[in-house]
């Protein structure tokens, strides 16, 4: 035996199979890993729920603040004969679409106010429609040609279209014109669609082409000589809605509306939600340090932090009723069904 | 130089075995037949009938792949998994119009996934390559005509040729044994990397070919060699050699087995007969089996669950999108005119909505593809191999005595590192260290040596006695010889013969240093003898013989010779024992005896065996001491130790001539019975012995062994131990390693009862089984009720059962209440118990409790317990590498499991687990 292992020692050489040494091999490196205490839990509940709850309560504020008309009037503004039959008036572009709503304010509304439609169950989310455009055509004239995944409304009368596709094609063509306590007031569409879409994304040399003069209309046409880049009615439609419910911005007024106010708003209702059995709103809204009307956000943070709270004197109840060791063995799996290993 | 020189004379004379001449019986009749076929033909390898047969090369390949077949291969293994031939379909569908998203955001991850598991193949393939090469590109002499021998690599040797394989040199095949360096045609095989014994094997050519000890010999030699055809069984073997028209029976004895090592031989000469793949490692070689981690098969059920969910998504959606795609268009008339149904393409068309909705479905499935975590796999794998190189290079896990690191063979199991609910360990070489020492014995009634055990120590510590310190100052001073610890003046030093029954104790001893298989090294600076022995015990003996004045320093084949201290002179005189036969150590013959003749011309028979089969060989006079011994064995056993009996007998000339005639007759059979025959012949002699005394061997624990168990039971996990040791030795080691303390109460379920000895004399064999059987479910049922009504108070039970009893405890309608039994114990003891049992025991354990199991063994004999558990531990120990070989964990010592499993399994698991939970939040998070 002793033999043998002096003979295989001098053999393998004096090389040895020890691992080296390091920090990070030994798995000594220092490390954190906080535990977490009753108190660093009931600690963190509370921090949590009293800065959550007055900034929902804030939030829901702020949203309160927000003055907000909305109006339905796809319905409303169809004239009585045609109750029956709603398709056959909208797609009859013979019939008067001219229609009158009239709104009050409620409150004293702060210029500007910005004027929403609010289209309802229409799918800008669908596959087929999302797809249905071609960006390259949309910002430069050299690809004017270019109108890959816009069948099938790529070509008319076998000329492209400029913009191509069905998002273009179905652009929402009702327009309103508002007068308070009967005098007009100017609504503004500029600035209206993102910077970054005018200027990075919609050509200012990229001109409307054969657009809307096939066999079938769909929405709005535009006029052909004013450059896509400028055309932010078209642009704010074709930054696709994610949800079948959505707003879209059609302009503002930079005037105040002062409560009480009644508002007459003349509606073109040209745009076809009836086949689909969408509704259609006009929506005036001012806007606060949080956007829109939106309850949501307060609520929700009021709802966590309430939450939280809840947790925190809980856990301070059981700590007080129920108070345990921290790390007591007792409580280990194998422990609370002993099975003769106590030692 | 000279030192070998000197060596090879030495052994030249060596032989331990009787080899008589085999003759042509049973299987033999078989060559030639069905499975029988192969024909050699020696030295002539380039002869047309040779070049007909067309056998195999020697080249040998453990790779997986090779460069054709990698691509094919490894893409298979790889679209085995489920999620990947998901994402598969996903990248070819994502190349069609269907497709919601780019074709390249769809197959770069797969290709990214696959190319990192495929890449991590390679690199484990070129490993085994450069292997490959290595063994492939070794050199080794081979007979190239004219009587010369040249270098050839091994990969180039053919079946047929004749090869020269010099000292310390592995065999390149499996060769037939033509010729060696020793007169005799004998030569010493160490074959550790086959089976894991450490001994020594003799092997022995034919008479026939035995005299050709020159290289010039060979250069007309011609034999055909016919045989059996490649097989897997390493300790059978079947053929014939033709040499002159004269037929001869090979045997086992003549095969030298790849991958074994030629030992103190200075050459051989062989033929090859099985090459490459052909050769009997080869064959014996299946990969482990391939072992998941708990925490893969659960991830495994919740990407099920997930591509459940996308199914069932992708399914409403596509039925919702149907019908609103068929409503679209109704009557000519547009409902979503925005979408232009009349023009459109069959995507989205409302006249063949249902082959919108099935199109539709199959983007959905695409679209929701993130549900699938193709990148979990990825990760998961890059973190095992860290968590791997962890283990491996843990200085806690390293063994400075051995040299050897800690070494995680597979990082599939981890993490199940962590969930270790029940450890089944071996004992021997496991918890004990396999190295014995020669510390107590009996002779003619009187027990020598003041040694303390390990054992008596535990006791003694658990009682809180003071034998402790006393213990520690004795320890100092004590001379270290490896494997003897014996310490008693009245003996020492030639003192015996001053003891009453001082012939005895000469006969006792002289028995030590004769009866044995062991091989004495002469160290030739300072004239030291070292021995290499089949087992420790042996050694032990030996050694202890040498140690008390009767060194054992020749073997021939013929004679043993030993330096006896002559009491009446004091001197020392070289005594010289011829040796007649060996009867050899067998498990199920539990001894082992040498018939010798004495130089006054006497013919004895030394006989040592376990003192189950020994007293009832004792002779009617020869019962003399047979109560003290016995208590003194029982007293042994309670230390610890391993008793072995001795005695003797004088045989008279005509008995004996008698016996070697019927055994030469046996032992020259080639039949399949031929052990059986033997054995039976053996047994005839082996009795009315004379009792000498007994010999009390300790098998030490390992370093820290109890202090590991200790802290694994606070942990909560069982531990339980199979041994094929006897009842009393497993109990003992199991208090001295703490497994049993002196609270508990032991149920011990032993079919070794008197009652049962007798019912298995009985005729009826089935019968026997039967009522044991009965007995041994009593006994459960008992344990069982003991078990339900204690509940504590009375402490924890420990479960002793014995191998016999447990092949009846394993049967189908028994396991059930014996495993209810076993797991309400704290410990739980298995002696006796044959390989076969311990894996049997663990795959019940593995699959009624559904816990997770953890094998450790380090021998031959616990392979089936590891590969059955679900996790196998190998100790790289002394009992060579089988066991390490098909473990998925390999560390050094016992105690290194402590670290293994409460530190790196503790880790292993919680970081993998966090890393599954997180990656699939982060799933959600993207759906959300």
């Amino acid at each position: 035996m002793k033999g043998r292992r002096s003979s295989s020692d001098s053999s393998s050489s004096s090389k040895t199979k020890k691992p080296q040494y390091s920090k990070f091999t030994q798995q000594e490196l220092s490390a954190c890993k906080p535990i977490l205490t009753p108190g660093y839990v009931i600690g963190i509940f509370i921090i949590v729920g009293v800065v959550f709850i007055p900034v929902g309560i804030i939030s829901l504020f702020a949203s309160e603040n927000v003055v907000e008309i909305v109006d339905r009037y796809d319905e409303g503004c169809i004239p009585p004969n045609y109750s029956d039959d709603m398709l056959a008036y909208i797609q009859n572009s013979d019939t008067n679409k001219t229609c009158t709503r009239s709104l009050k304010a409620t409150k004293l509304m702060k210029s500007p106010v910005y004027i929403y439609y609010q289209l309802d169950n229409f799918y800008q989310n669908h596959r087929r429609y999302v797809k249905s455009r071609n960006d390259k055509q949309l910002w430069s004239k050299k690809h004017e040609d270019e109108t890959k995944n816009c069948a099938p409304e790529a070509t008319s009368n076998g000329l492209s279209i400029v913009p191509c596709g069905l998002i273009a094609w179905s652009l929402f063509n009702d327009s309103y014109g508002f007068s308070i306590k009967n005098k007009m007031v100017k609504v503004s569409k500029k600035n209206i669609a993102w910077e970054s879409d005018k200027k990075h994304k919609f050509g200012s040399d990229v001109y409307p082409k054969n657009f809307q003069n096939g066999v079938l209309i769909g929405g709005g046409k535009l006029n052909s000589s004013i450059p896509l880049s400028k055309q932010e009615a078209l642009i704010v439609w074709m930054r696709t809605a994610a949800l079948p419910t959505f707003r879209k911005l059609y302009g503002r007024i930079e005037s105040d509306i002062q409560a009480n106010d009644s508002v007459t708003v003349i509606i073109e209702n040209n745009y076809n939600t009836y086949s689909f059995g969408g509704k259609k709103k006009l929506v005036l809204s001012t806007t606060t340090w949080i956007g829109g009307k939106n309850d949501f956000l307060g609520i929700a943070y009021i709802t966590v932090g309430g939450l939280c709270l809840f947790l925190a004197i809980s856990f301070i109840l059981v700590y007080v009723v129920m108070p345990r060791p921290l790390g007591d063995p007792a409580f280990l799996s194998w422990n609370r069904h002993p099975a003769g290993h106590q030692i | 130089m000279a030192g070998n020189r000197r060596k090879k004379h030495h052994f030249s004379r060596i032989h331990a075995f009787s080899c008589g001449k085999t003759s042509f019986k049973g299987d033999h009749s078989l060559i030639g037949g069905p499975g029988f076929s192969r024909v050699v033909h020696c030295n002539d390898p380039e002869s047309f009938e040779a070049s007909v047969l067309n056998y195999s090369g020697n080249y040998v390949r453990t790779t997986k792949y090779t460069l054709a077949t990698f691509f094919p291969k490894a893409l298979f293994e790889q679209f085995r998994r489920v999620a990947n031939v998901y994402f598969l379909i996903c990248a070819i569908l994502s190349f069609t119009p269907l497709s919601p998203y780019s074709a390249v955001s769809n197959v770069l991850p797969l290709v990214v996934v696959i190319g990192a598991t495929m890449g991590k193949e390679v690199l484990e393939d070129w490993r085994r390559k450069k292997q490959d090469i290595e063994v492939n590109n070794r050199k080794v002499k081979v007979h190239c005509g004219e009587g010369a021998f040249d270098y050839t690599k091994w990969r180039d040797l053919k079946v047929g040729d004749v090869v020269k394989v010099e000292k310390d040199e592995f065999f390149p095949a499996d060769l037939i044994l033509l010729s060696s360096s020793y007169e005799e045609a004998i030569c010493y095989v160490e074959t550790t990397n086959l089976d894991g014994e450490t001994n020594l094997k003799l092997k022995q050519a034919l008479d026939a070919t035995s005299n050709m000890h020159e290289d010039s010999n060979f250069q007309n030699f011609k034999a055909i060699i016919r045989c059996e055809d490649p097989n897997a069984n390493l300790y059978t073997f079947v053929g014939s050699l033709e040499l002159e028209e004269q037929q001869y029976p090979l045997t086992p004895q003549q095969l030298l087995l790849r991958d074994s090592k030629l030992r103190n031989t200075d050459c051989i000469y062989g033929a090859v007969i099985f090459t490459g793949r052909d050769t009997k490692v080869f064959q014996n070689s299946t990969g482990p089996p391939s072992k998941r981690s708990k925490v893969e098969r659960r991830m495994d059920k919740i990407i099920y669950f997930l591509f459940g969910i996308l199914v069932l998504m992708s399914f409403i959606g596509s039925i919702f999108f149907g019908i609103a795609t068929r409503e679209d268009l109704q009557d000519g008339k547009m409902k979503r005119w925005y979408l232009r149904p009349d023009d459109t393409t069959a995507y989205y068309d409302p006249k063949r909505a249902a082959v919108a909705a099935v199109l539709h479905f199959l983007t959905a499935l695409m679209l929701y593809g993130y549900l699938i975590p193709i990148s979990l796999y990825v990760s998961i794998e890059i973190v095992k191999i860290l968590q791997s190189i962890f283990i491996n290079q843990d200085l806690h896990m390293y063994y400075e005595e051995t040299d050897k690191p800690a070494r995680a063979r597979t990082s599939n199991l981890n993490e199940e590192l962590g969930q270790v609910d029940t450890i089944l360990s071996d004992k021997t070489g496991t918890l004990t260290c396999n190295s014995m020492e020669f510390i107590k014995c009996s002779i003619a009634g009187t027990s020598y040596g003041r040694g303390v055990t390990e054992v008596e120590r535990a006791m003694a510590r658990r009682k809180g006695s003071p034998l402790e310190e006393e213990v520690t100052e004795e320890q100092e001073d004590k001379a270290s010889i490896k494997g003897f610890n014996f310490e008693d003046e009245r003996i020492m030093n030639g003192s015996w013969d001053n003891e009453p029954h001082a012939d005895v104790i000469q006969k006792f001893l002289r028995l030590l240093a004769t009866c044995h298989t062991a091989l004495p090294e002469v160290d030739e600076e300072n004239g030291k003898i070292s021995y290499e022995a089949e087992s420790p015990d042996e050694a032990a003996f030996v050694i202890a013989a040498r140690e008390l004045g009767f060194e054992f320093y020749e073997r021939t084949q013929t004679s043993i010779s030993v330096h006896e201290l002559d009491p009446v002179t004091g001197t020392k005189v070289e005594r010289s024992y011829s040796l007649l036969n060996v009867l050899e150590f067998s498990s199920s013959r539990k001894r082992m005896s040498v018939i010798v003749r004495s130089e006054e011309g006497t013919l004895l028979l030394l006989s040592k065996g376990a003192d189950s089969v020994m007293f009832e060989r004792l002779a009617e006079n020869g019962r003399e001491f047979e109560e003290q011994t016995k208590e003194h064995i029982n007293e042994y056993a309670d230390a610890g130790l391993r008793t072995l009996i001795l005695a003797y007998r004088e045989l008279d000339e005509k008995e004996y001539i008698q016996f070697n005639e019927e055994f030469t007759e046996a032992k020259n059979s080639v039949s399949a019975d031929r052990e059986e025959l033997a054995e039976e012949i053996a047994e005839k002699i082996e009795k009315n012995l004379i009792l000498l005394g007994a010999t009390a061997v300790e098998d030490k624990l390992q370093n820290g062994v109890p202090e590991c168990i200790d802290k694994l039971a606070q942990a909560g996990i069982k531990l339980w131990v199979l041994t094929g040791d006897k009842m009393e030795t497993a109990i003992n080691i199991g208090f001295a390693c703490s497994l049993l303390r002196q609270g508990m109460r032991q149920v011990i379920i032993s079919s070794e009862t008197p009652e049962s000895k007798t019912l298995e004399k009985s005729e009826d064999k089935s019968a026997a089984a039967a009522a044991l059987k009965a007995s041994v479910l009593h006994q459960l049922i008992r344990g069982k009720e003991l078990l339900d009504s204690s509940n504590e108070s009375l402490g924890p039970l420990a479960l002793i059962i014995d191998g016999k009893s447990l092949t009846y405890a394993l049967e189908d309608d028994v396991k059930d209440l014996f495993l209810e039994l076993a797991i309400g114990c704290a410990s739980v003891i298995c002696c006796r118990s044959s390989p076969k049992q311990k894996a049997l025991v663990t795959r019940l354990v593995k699959t009624k409790t559904s816990s997770t199991t953890l094998a450790i063994g380090d021998g031959a004999n616990d392979v089936g317990m590891l590969q059955e558990a679900d996790i196998g531990v190998g100790i790289s120990g002394v009992e060579g590498m089988q066991a390490v070989m098909s473990s998925d964990i390999a560390i050094a010592q016992f105690r290194f499991l402590e670290r293994l499993l409460l530190v790196h399994g503790h880790w292993c698991y919680r970081r993998i687990s966090s890393m599954v939970c997180f990656t699939l939040k982060m799933l959600i998070d993207k759906l959300g």
